[in-house]
């Protein structure tokens, strides 16, 4: 999927159990900077579990998740990774300035207020940056969810189903602001059943089936009018 | 220092997300209340020495209960919108985060706490504790330091749980029975007007001993309660 010499993500002998239940069984692959990963796979296929040990909220039962030269849980890592998972993880009590001002300290940005204005002003939400966020739609709400996620400048992004539930504006949105971070060298791995807009932003792509890597390498160039082409070709194995 | 840091930032969200919405504060403050009313309906007020020998232990009984009710909402807060995962993920350190929660607790029971002395003393006729009230608030400190940190931990491991409001109190009222004991013992002496004899200064000394091993203890495993 990658070379070897310097990958953002490397994924060696992974396995998760639950229980009996293997989710994960020997995953291994590398993610290289730069690239952007679309992880694929039906329900159950172990997508979310993967991205959940890559974001250090679960350990692998076996094997071992290098993220940018660091382990998963290692404080350097998870200062340098962007998190979007099921959840938008903003509080509803806080407005959406007080919302990227806790995770600017959290994340040690400097320039902190610029940077949520900025981050503010990019997902169209200053004109209601003082209002408490359980008074926001839920296209405002995702959006800062968006805006969380970027604002620290991450050097790897982590989405999962990214593009569930949102707006054609908002899915814009996503798009543009992947576009310039892939530009500016970010890694994404996001896992989607969304192929139409996963497909314009992947240059690779990870099927998984049943917990077992079924597929890894370049995006097909056939998926970018026929986003069924891998699940046809591997995935129904 | 930025373990502090950290922690002053997560204790502060959650003191403005708490005093903006008062969820746990009206219930702790409210049951509280309702515990001290009704305990004086079967206590007889003619009877002073037994009241004074009961005072300790009515109060941190109905501290003990109110503390429940902010301890299950400590950790519960962050699972609207997943909010847990992005602090978990996030260069946080998970010791930060107990003790951010464990402080703001802290600050959350005292402002139940604090109200209820002279409302304990005035219901009860129990007047000589003025002279000592400076002993009082310290027991108080330390004894709802105590419950706060052992509380926080538990309130991470319990938060998925479905009866975790439930399992929550039945898990830490018994790690709770040494500080709890000591701060019964210590308060009566104060709420008595009396000083502190040498006898006492064992229940001191397990109360601070209690309250600095269950911190040590509650940031050493924060990792591995938090991350599954």
């Amino acid at each position: 999927m990658a070379s070897r010499s310097n990958p953002a993500v490397s994924v060696a002998k992974v396995c998760k159990y639950f229980g009996d239940f293997p989710a994960l069984h020997g995953l291994e692959f590398d993610v290289a900077a730069g690239s952007c990963l679309a992880l694929l796979g039906r329900n159950g296929a172990g997508k979310t579990t993967l991205l959940r040990i890559l974001a250090g909220l679960s350990e692998p039962t076996e094997g071992k998740v290098t993220l940018l030269g660091f382990g998963a849980r290692d404080h350097e890592a998870r200062k340098r990774t962007g998190l979007i998972g099921h959840g938008i993880a903003i509080y509803d009590e806080l407005s959406a300035a007080e919302n990227l001002r806790l995770f600017a300290r959290i994340y040690g940005v400097e320039s902190a207020e610029k940077s949520v204005q900025e981050w503010l002003e990019r997902t169209w939400l200053h004109r209601v940056q003082n209002s408490p966020v359980r008074e926001f739609s839920r296209g405002m709400r995702q959006r800062l969810a968006v805006a969380r996620a970027f604002l620290h400048r991450p050097e790897l992004l982590l989405l999962d189903e990214p593009f569930t539930s949102l707006d054609d504006k908002a899915i814009a949105l996503l798009q543009s602001l992947l576009r310039d971070a892939l530009a500016r060298g970010t890694t994404v791995v996001m896992s989607t059943h969304q192929l139409r807009e996963a497909m314009e932003l992947a240059t690779h792509v990870a099927l998984l089936h049943r917990g077992k890597l079924a597929h890894s390498g370049e995006r097909p160039p056939e998926m970018l009018t026929d986003p069924g082409f891998l699940y046809r070709t591997y995935g129904e194995a | 220092m930025r373990l502090i840091q950290q922690a002053w930032t997560v204790a502060a969200k959650d003191l403005r997300s708490e005093l903006r919405t008062k969820e746990s504060l009206n219930a702790a403050g409210g049951f509280a209340l309702v515990i001290l009313v009704l305990f004086s309906f079967v206590t007889d007020p003619g009877e002073t020495e037994t009241l004074y020998a009961l005072s300790g232990g009515l109060l941190w009984l109905v501290f003990a209960f109110a503390g429940v009710l902010i301890l299950n909402r400590s950790f519960a807060r962050e699972q609207a919108n997943d909010c847990l995962d992005a602090l978990i993920a996030s260069p946080l350190s998970p010791a930060a985060l107990i003790l951010g929660k464990s402080a703001a607790s802290f600050v959350l029971l005292l402002i139940v706490e604090l109200p209820c002395l002279p409302i304990f003393g005035g219901l009860y006729g129990l007047s000589q504790w003025s002279s000592h009230w400076l002993g009082l608030v310290g027991v108080v400190l330390l004894g709802t330091w105590g419950m706060t940190v052992i509380g926080a931990v538990f309130s991470a491991l319990t938060v998925n749980l479905r009866l975790r409001e439930l399992m929550l109190p039945m898990l830490v009222y018994p790690l709770l029975i040494p500080v709890l004991m000591s701060a019964m013992r210590l308060s009566t002496v104060f709420i008595s007007g009396k000083d502190l004899e040498a006898d006492d200064a064992i229940w001191l000394r397990l109360m601070i001993a209690f309250d600095i091993i269950f911190t040590a203890l509650a940031l050493a495993l924060a990792e591995d309660v938090l991350v599954s």
